[in-house]
């Protein structure tokens, strides 16, 4: 077979790092490392931010953040609000407000608990009545008995990260390989070798951000078995229409978010769990959740009644089973780097992506990493 | 949403749908039929909605057997998601219906393909399906002299439809030349009554005088809000308009198409394999010779998958809904291959007719060059064929990256209109072919669905309150 015969050719010259999966995190890391001055090659199976970097509801939201991130959050928030600059383009960025509602005393008391401690950590929320609600969003019903209100939360347009990234990767003379499959990485004494579908690519080190598929890269590359649950998260969008609500809501279930883009269509989401299989890549919503979702957005914002959904759709994000981020080095390894399982990580993943690929060029991180170690069992367990 | 069981779902209810879901339920399955539509028929026996209209005689056949079968007739509802091993989520004016069953034939037929050209938005212009649908089941038509134009039977039956209303017509431009249609003779020939048929239509449009126009197509159409003048330009083998020897109708509507793109939505969305058909320049599922798709319990018939007319989608429907009910264990394996034989003969006997007549009508390259660089091909979103080539120019090397660079196909049509010509302008950007800049991603729903409708009643207790994960 010929792709047999290119596997082993050079895909391209040696690289300082190599960078395995193209979303946001990849992406990141790829240009600062490259902005430093090392010599870079990404390479992803789709295209660039094709999979949750790029379908995920754009929520930039602080305030249901967990506790621990609420810092990197703060941080990744000030990212976007300079995107223009070190990316290029702010995807229609907005920092909007943003709202999180309790329809019920149950819920209200949870939302006071959880925001109380994250504004400890700095989150700038505030608790307001229902009447406040209204006045900070016309749109919203009589339900809500209480409501967190968080001024810098905002959204940006995912689908258009991808067309930014490749500019920016270009322009800082990263080499990309799109739509380019990894078939195995082979750690050696002086240096890994990536094999693709296209060919071999060589690297003095790995950075794996593999997404949900971050468990089995790392299994084959190092043998380090980390388990990453796949999250299947749904979102929908309806037809434009005449402005319905300004800020972002969500809900202190954290079942939704709702926002409504400067184009006029309203993007609802709020973690339902669609299926899907990141061995195959398959996925797809389930219609059950859809109207659940959609039914708590029309609970919330009762105009949203009259809209139509036009489109619903499911990506694959990886989760950790302490739900924090997976960040520093491969346990074991000083050749290789993970990022992934950076639940929220369209608002904190450049964040957590600049400080990994500060560890990478041997400069102290601004802020703590996540070891991975943290989740591998002690030796012979 | 209330659950419904079955042993076989059935989606659309033209030749195929009908044919497959009577000759299951005649086996001894419960077979619901779910359409769109009102009544059955399909696009090609549409059900006339008014009295006094006359549809066409197997059309009022297949709603009698229907109507004396044991099938359950599901009109009115529309498919917006289809999950595997099969749940269907149908909506319907009073709300959200699941249907389920274990097997499922999909008989979704076909969408025309339009070729935008400068001015297609203007008001007045229609496809020659919507332009059928006036004739068969409203009995009106366009107001003032339509030009008809673009390729393929459609052409014709629609010309002929508006003289035989009394309706004007200014002139036919056919992209195809008579030597297209002459070649088809041989084929044509074992169908006597479909050239019949055509010899009727063609004597009607010149007895009318008519101009056709063969070998021409529009190049452009003006008028402020109504249709006021149609340029009309001859085009090579190709189908790429000559920079001479146009001219300009004065019309007032226009009804246009370009030949028919098999409906696939559904079966792309569950998995099946498909492959290229060259007689539609799309992409079609894989069929067995008994209507088998690449997924288990999955059926497929009629031109939804590859163009072969409306009786070998009857016949290729029956032969699925035969299959699906020996599958389901209701007939045994002799029994089986003895009713499937004659099916099989009947389906290919005339699916080579259909075959003769979608390969006049296959799009040829050229096709693509009526559409200038401004104009519109994503009329939702507003995405001219200049802004499809820029993002081509900036990476955009697959359907989907367009997409997300454009917005094409991001509105409420979800490409179904666009996405084919749009497909086919990015894959000439890279000097590739059609199957190399891949497919849309289906999203559901299916089509847009009104929230009213699909949430109901519901108070915040009737919302789950899932916990998908520890905090």
């Amino acid at each position: 077979m010929t792709a047999a015969v290119s596997q082993t050719q050079s895909l391209d010259s040696p690289a300082d790092t190599a960078v395995v999966g193209g979303g946001i995190m990849g992406c990141v890391v790829a240009h600062r490392l490259a902005r430093a001055g090392q010599r870079v090659v990404l390479v992803d199976r789709q295209g660039l931010c094709m999979a949750a970097s790029g379908v995920n509801a754009g929520t930039l939201s602080v305030q249901i953040k967990r506790e621990e991130l609420i810092p990197y959050a703060l941080r990744g928030l000030d990212l976007w609000r300079t995107a223009g600059d070190w990316l290029g383009d702010d995807l229609g960025f907005r920092e909007v407000g943003g709202l999180a509602l309790a329809f019920t005393d149950d819920e209200a008391e949870t939302l006071t608990t959880r925001m109380t401690a994250r504004a400890d950590r700095g989150a700038p929320i505030e608790i307001v009545g229902p009447n406040r609600a209204r006045e900070l969003e016309p749109g919203l019903s009589a339900a809500p008995v209480l409501a967190s209100f968080c001024p810098v939360d905002g959204y940006a347009g995912s689908y258009l990260l991808g067309r930014a990234m490749r500019r920016a990767l270009a322009a800082a003379g990263v080499r990309v390989h799109e739509h380019c499959a990894v078939d195995r990485i082979v750690p050696g004494g002086s240096g890994t070798d990536i094999v693709t579908d296209r060919g071999t690519l060589r690297a003095a080190r790995v950075a794996i951000c593999g997404g949900a598929w971050t468990e089995a890269l790392l299994s084959q590359a190092y043998g380090v078995d980390i388990p990453v649950t796949c999250r299947v998260n749904q979102v929908a969008v309806t037809e434009r229409m005449p402005q319905t609500v300004r800020r972002v809501i969500g809900a202190a279930t954290g079942l939704l978010t709702l926002k409504q883009a400067a184009n006029g269509t309203v993007l609802i989401g709020g973690g339902w769990q669609g299926r899907g299989d990141p061995e195959t890549g398959a996925h797809d919503i389930l219609p059950e959740n859809l109207v659940g979702n959609l039914r708590l957005a029309a609970h919330a914002v009762p105009a949203l009644r009259g809209a139509r959904v036009v489109r619903a759709w499911a990506g694959l994000e990886g989760s950790a089973p302490d739900g924090l981020p997976l960040a520093g080095p491969v346990p074991g390894r000083d050749d290789a780097y993970v990022l992934a399982c950076v639940r929220g990580g369209f608002t904190i993943g450049p964040y957590i992506a600049q400080l990994l690929a500060d560890r990478i060029l041997g400069r102290a991180p601004e802020m703590p990493l996540f070891d991975p170690a943290r989740l591998v069992a002690p030796d012979g367990a | 949403m209330s659950g419904r069981d079955f042993d076989l779902l059935v989606v659309g209810a033209g030749p195929a749908g009908a044919a497959a879901a009577l000759e299951a339920a005649g086996r001894g399955l419960k077979v619901g039929l779910v359409d769109e539509n009102a009544a059955a028929g399909g696009q090609v026996h549409r059900a006339p909605a008014h009295p006094g209209l006359n549809g066409t005689a197997e059309g009022a056949a297949l709603r009698a057997r229907l109507a004396a079968s044991a099938v359950v007739h599901l009109p009115g509802r529309s498919v917006w998601h289809v999950a595997p091993g099969f749940s269907v989520s149908c909506l319907s004016p009073g709300g959200s219906e699941r249907l389920s069953a274990p097997r499922l034939v999909l008989a979704t037929g076909t969408v025309e393909r339009i070729v935008p050209v400068p001015g297609a938005a203007t008001p007045g212009v229609i496809g020659l399906a919507a332009a059928t649908i006036l004739l068969k089941a409203h009995g009106t038509h366009p107001a003032g002299p339509t030009v008809v134009a673009g390729v393929g039977p459609l052409v014709y039956a629609v010309a002929a439809g508006l003289v035989g209303a009394g309706a004007a017509v200014a002139a036919v431009a056919d992209l195809a030349a008579p030597g297209d249609w002459l070649r088809r003779l041989p084929a044509l020939a074992t169908r006597p009554a479909l050239l019949r048929q055509g010899v009727g239509w063609m004597a009607r449009i010149r007895a009318a005088r008519v101009p056709i126009l063969f070998r021409h197509t529009i190049v452009s159409i003006t008028g402020e809000d109504r249709v006021a003048a149609v340029r009309l330009a001859p085009v090579d083998a190709g189908w790429r308009p000559r920079p001479d020897g146009h001219r300009t109708v004065t019309a007032s509507a226009v009804a246009m198409g370009h030949g028919l793109i098999p409906a696939t939505d559904i079966a792309a969305a569950l998995g099946a394999a498909l492959r290229d058909d060259a007689d539609s320049g799309s992409r079609v599922p894989v069929t067995d010779a008994v209507q088998r798709s690449s997924v288990e319990g999955l059926y497929l018939a009629g031109d939804g998958t590859g163009l072969a007319g409306a009786e070998a989608a009857a016949q290729a429907g029956r032969l699925a809904g035969l299959t699906a009910a020996h599958d389901a264990g209701a007939l045994d394996d002799a029994t089986f291959h003895r009713a499937a034989r004659p099916l099989r003969r009947a389906r290919d006997r005339a699916a080579r007719v259909g075959r003769a007549v979608a390969a006049a009508m296959a799009p040829r390259p050229g096709l693509l060059g009526q559409v200038t660089g401004d104009t519109v091909v994503c009329r939702c979103e507003d995405v001219d064929r200049a802004a499809i080539e820029a993002a081509a120019a900036a990476g955009a090397r697959d359907v989907n990256q367009l997409k997300s660079a454009t917005r094409c196909g991001m509105g409420p049509c979800q490409g179904r209109l666009c996405g084919e010509v749009a497909a086919g302008i990015l894959a000439a950007c890279h000097g590739v072919d059609r199957g190399a800049v891949g497919r849309w991603t289906v999203r559901p729903p299916l089509r847009p669905v009104p929230m009213e409708t699909l949430l109901g009643d519901f108070g915040y207790a009737d919302i789950p309150k899932p916990t998908f994960e520890p905090r």
